[in-house]
């Protein structure tokens, strides 16, 4: 009993208890400066009306479309090459790399390479003749931007599992399509991509719960701007908590964010049959 | 055919290496700024090497120079330490890093091989955990975490992180259940207790499982800003990625000291690039290993 004590002592003082109390805050007003008053629904009648709730969750739901949108197919590609050319551990280490480095450092070299007057990536474009773009300070390219720089972060963990799932699937697969003359690119959608669908599934799901998060990189960058392009969900319930102080509010639009994680999950591994593999 | 397959490889091979570069260039523009004269560098956006060499920015950011001398060469010359910022990375990382694994592995030996009543319910309550976004448990432990009077102090920063991750159990407990048991039947029969084999049996065979989880517990931890950035704003609790933060945001007249801030980022990278070289291969293996974190 002894082995499970203090996991168990730290599971239920900083995940059940708040957890509980999180979902009860959630239906109090409660400034940290006097006890929590219950209010009822009174916080999520006002997140219905709160203009800055919804467009703080469609600047999310923008930023994990295009983040896993084009992740996944980055890392699906990147998966591809490493396993048709090299084993190189070298190389897969390398593509790693930008995972290991914090968030804030990662969002801090590109807000560097991005910026608008001497950033160096502005000056490749120059190069073919496009003129500079304010990729933090227009709201029209905040998001992609944002959504860009963490791809760049994520793309190798994420294919690096991709990879892994491709070990899985066995040799005599790829033999038997070589006999029947498909070409590589026909081996790819018929065969490749429906065997790895289980893993893929389980990447999505993941990586989506993780893209719904995004918080570090908009922080130490825009902070929500310009004109709240940036304002993403769990950067709206930072301020609303921490800058406001208005606790229950954000509190119930925390429960709301797990409420819309648990069910986009949920539909995923429904609609795209998780556990079903095609290998027979 | 054989030409076709070759030119495939060709251009599959071009698109490897631009990849690659893809990768590398952020992490050498890093330093080549870092090195770089900051009142010079928008005289030479484009310079590969560094815009006149010197360790200015370092001296700056490490407090090494006054603040006439900072504020000459670009800086904001306001006070920032970043020995002091890396000292408190280490503390935080240091201890979450031995807690967490310690006590997981525990709780991972009490699920793979104790017998007592309802421990899988238990565990799947563990693994549900795993589910609830952060920020949703973030709000109350804050205000527990206030409440003690812990702001500002590492004991907040590590507390909540110190006992157990649900990642982290699950994980060992995967390779205490692949340990043959034989040998505890073995050890049992000769009297050692729990205790014993745990200590004796269990850990020295589960070293290497134990390493990567430390090393990417360590990882993670020094990389974490939304809770630091919560409860350990003060200059003396102050860890890098939060250091970083601040840095960003005192922007001196007449333009962002980019060389500044280019240091500072090596400085809080460099020690997950120097983890990272030396244990790359465990690190690599893992992820393909362990599935999915």
């Amino acid at each position: 009993m002894i082995f499970i004590a203090p996991a168990t002592l730290g599971f239920v003082v900083f995940y059940i208890w708040p957890t509980l109390r999180g979902a009860y805050l959630s239906f109090t007003e409660y400034s940290l400066l006097s006890a929590p008053k219950f209010n009822g629904l009174a916080n999520y009648e006002r997140m219905v009306q709160d203009s800055f709730f919804w467009n703080a969750l469609g600047v999310t739901v923008e930023y994990v479309v295009i983040n896993i949108g084009v992740q996944t197919v980055l890392a699906v590609g990147i998966a591809m090459l490493m396993y048709r050319l090299t084993k190189s551990i070298t190389v897969r280490a390398v593509i790693l790399a930008p995972y290991l480095v914090a968030n804030v450092v990662v969002a801090l070299v590109w807000y560097w390479m991005l910026d608008v007057q001497v950033g160096i990536v502005n000056t490749f474009l120059g190069w073919v003749g496009i003129d500079p773009v304010a990729f933090f300070g227009d709201s029209h390219w905040a998001i992609p931007t944002v959504a860009g720089i963490n791809v760049w972060r994520h793309m190798g963990y994420t294919a690096l599992l991709v990879f892994a799932g491709l070990q899985t699937i066995p040799k005599y697969v790829y033999e038997a399509a070589e006999v029947d003359g498909s070409t590589e690119w026909k081996t790819f959608w018929r065969i490749t991509l429906p065997l790895l669908r289980p893993v893929l599934v389980m990447v999505l799901v993941v990586t989506m719960i993780g893209s719904f998060q995004i918080f570090d990189t908009v922080a130490v960058t825009t902070q929500g701007g310009p004109i709240n392009a940036t304002r993403v969900i769990y950067y709206y319930i930072y301020e609303r908590a921490f800058t406001r102080f208005d606790f229950g509010y954000a509190s119930a639009m925390a429960l709301v964010l797990f409420a819309i994680l648990a069910v986009v999950s949920l539909l995923q591994l429904r609609l795209l049959r998780a556990k079903e593999s095609d290998l027979a | 055919m054989t030409r076709q397959v070759s030119v495939g490889r060709t251009v599959a091979w071009i698109l490897l290496f631009v990849l690659l570069i893809v990768t590398l260039f952020p992490f050498y523009w890093m330093l080549r700024t870092a090195f770089s004269d900051n009142t010079q560098l928008p005289g030479h956006p484009n310079s590969l090497l560094p815009v006149e060499t010197t360790l200015g920015a370092f001296k700056r950011v490490l407090g090494l120079a006054s603040i006439e001398e900072a504020q000459a060469q670009g800086g904001s010359g306001a006070a920032v330490n970043f020995w002091l910022y890396l000292r408190n990375s280490l503390v935080v990382a240091t201890i979450t890093t031995v807690c967490q694994v310690f006590f997981s592995a525990m709780a991972a030996y009490a699920f793979a091989r104790l017998r007592w009543p309802g421990r899988d319910k238990v565990f799947a309550l563990f693994l549900a955990a795993l589910m609830v976004p952060p920020i949703f448990t973030t709000l109350p432990n804050f205000v527990l975490i206030k409440n003690l009077g812990l702001l500002n102090s590492f004991a907040g920063i590590i507390l909540p992180g110190a006992f157990m991750t649900p990642f982290a159990i699950f994980f060992l407990r995967q390779f205490f259940l692949s340990i043959n048991r034989e040998l505890e039947e073995a050890a049992m029969i000769d009297g050692a207790g729990h205790r014993r084999i745990f200590f004796g049996l269990i850990i020295p065979m589960s070293a290497a499982p134990i390493a990567t989880l430390a090393i990417l517990t360590y990882i993670n931890s020094w990389n974490d800003y939304f809770w630091p950035l919560l409860v350990g704003q003060q200059e003396n609790v102050r860890v890098l990625t939060v250091a970083l933060g601040v840095f960003r945001s005192q922007t001196p007249q007449g333009g962002p000291d980019w060389a500044g801030l280019m240091a500072a980022t090596l400085i809080a990278a460099l020690p997950m690039i120097i983890l990272f070289l030396a244990f790359a291969k465990r690190i690599t293996n893992s992820i393909g290993f362990s599935g999915i974190k």
